[in-house]
């Protein structure tokens, strides 16, 4: 698997913290598929131009959320739990769409009249 | 065991006291940041760690023994200006760090160097001075080192070749060595550090991993950098 990705990482925020969302996007958008075996830590920082410790820390993480298992000696693993995945994709739908219907609110639009306006762009595309 | 591991060091130049009492620890397999301003002793205390310089008092040890021969072989340093002969060839060079150095990879240091393009038989007096800041880097990181010691590799380079730099220390350090980074230009560089050590006026003030400090300030390095000392 030849991965060549560049993240922009903001110095504001943890590293560790970036690189979960970032894989979290990565598995539900199915960039990774269930059952995917990830590239060795190493690499796999490597790739994204990070140290190892951290991309180890952001692994682990993902570990504790079961969204990734590690098999012995093995290596790591994309979970293939398809309604962990689903679950984890409808929360992240779910908070996109309230940051959307708050930034809407806030140059005026209710939740009806977003709903309408989203109906009528996208039937022009 | 600690890799390295400084105690109670002291450095005065005459009457001037340089670095004092300095208490450091540093793992095995992380990459650390020695952040200060100009003039405020990261350079003597490389320099100490490298036994270029003679401790006032205090000791250092490396895999827990005092250094010397031993702990030459296994720490490769960069220092802030080149020491190499600008009328050698950059074959030349390779073959003279092959003689000095037992764990010098000169497969890897040649291929690193053809990627940047170079032609292996110039002189280095031909090559600009980005160009020959790369070549000391390159050759300092194809040692199979326990610890790299690099002196400000970013200082009086572009920011592209500031990136080339830093992915070069990242991709080529030996899996579970060290690398301890002066510099700086601490925004340039926060990315790819576990830890850092800010240093003033002599004193090590704060020696933090960075993700926690990151949540602690609710800030980049950088910035808990300015704030604490600020002019």
């Amino acid at each position: 698997m030849v991965m060549k990705m560049n993240y922009e990482f903001d110095n504001n925020i943890p590293i560790y913290i970036q690189l979960v969302e970032r894989l979290k996007i990565d598995i539900i958008s199915g960039k990774l598929k269930p059952g995917d075996r990830l590239p060795s830590v190493r690499d796999y920082a490597l790739s994204l131009k990070v140290n190892p410790n951290t991309m180890q820390k952001a692994l682990a993480e993902l570990e504790e959320i079961k969204l990734i298992f590690t098999e012995r000696t093995n290596g790591k693993y994309v979970t293939s739990d398809q309604k962990l995945i689903d679950k984890f994709r409808e929360k992240y739908a779910n908070e996109l769409s309230n940051k959307y219907f708050l930034s809407m609110q806030s140059i005026g639009f209710n939740k009806i009249e977003t709903i309408n306006y989203l109906k009528e762009i996208g039937g022009k595309k | 065991m600690n890799l390295l591991e400084c105690i109670n060091l002291c450095k005065s130049y005459g009457n001037k006291e340089v670095l004092k009492d300095i208490n450091l620890t540093i793992p095995k397999g992380k990459i650390i940041g020695l952040l200060g301003k100009n003039g405020t002793g990261k350079t003597t205390l490389i320099k100490l760690i490298n036994d270029l310089l003679t401790p006032s008092s205090g000791k250092i040890l490396v895999n827990g023994k005092e250094i010397g021969c031993e702990s030459k072989k296994i720490i490769s340093y960069l220092p802030e200006r080149t020491y190499l002969d600008k009328s050698m060839t950059i074959d030349k060079v390779i073959k003279y760090f092959e003689d000095f150095y037992d764990n010098f990879n000169s497969n890897k240091a040649k291929k690193l160097l053809i990627d940047l393009d170079l032609d292996l038989s110039q002189k280095i007096s031909k090559m600009s001075k980005g160009m020959q800041e790369k070549l000391q880097l390159v050759l300092v990181m194809s040692r199979e080192a326990d610890l790299y010691i690099l002196d400000e590799p970013l200082g009086g380079v572009d920011p592209a070749t500031r990136d080339y730099i830093l992915d070069t220390i990242l991709t080529n350090f030996k899996d579970g060595a060290s690398v301890i980074i002066s510099t700086h230009l601490i925004s340039d560089i926060e990315r790819i550090l576990d830890e850092v050590i800010f240093i003033d006026k002599g004193r090590i003030m704060l020696q933090s991993d960075c993700d926690e400090l990151r949540n602690k300030e609710n800030s980049s390095i950088d910035e808990v950098f300015r704030r604490m000392f600020k002019c």
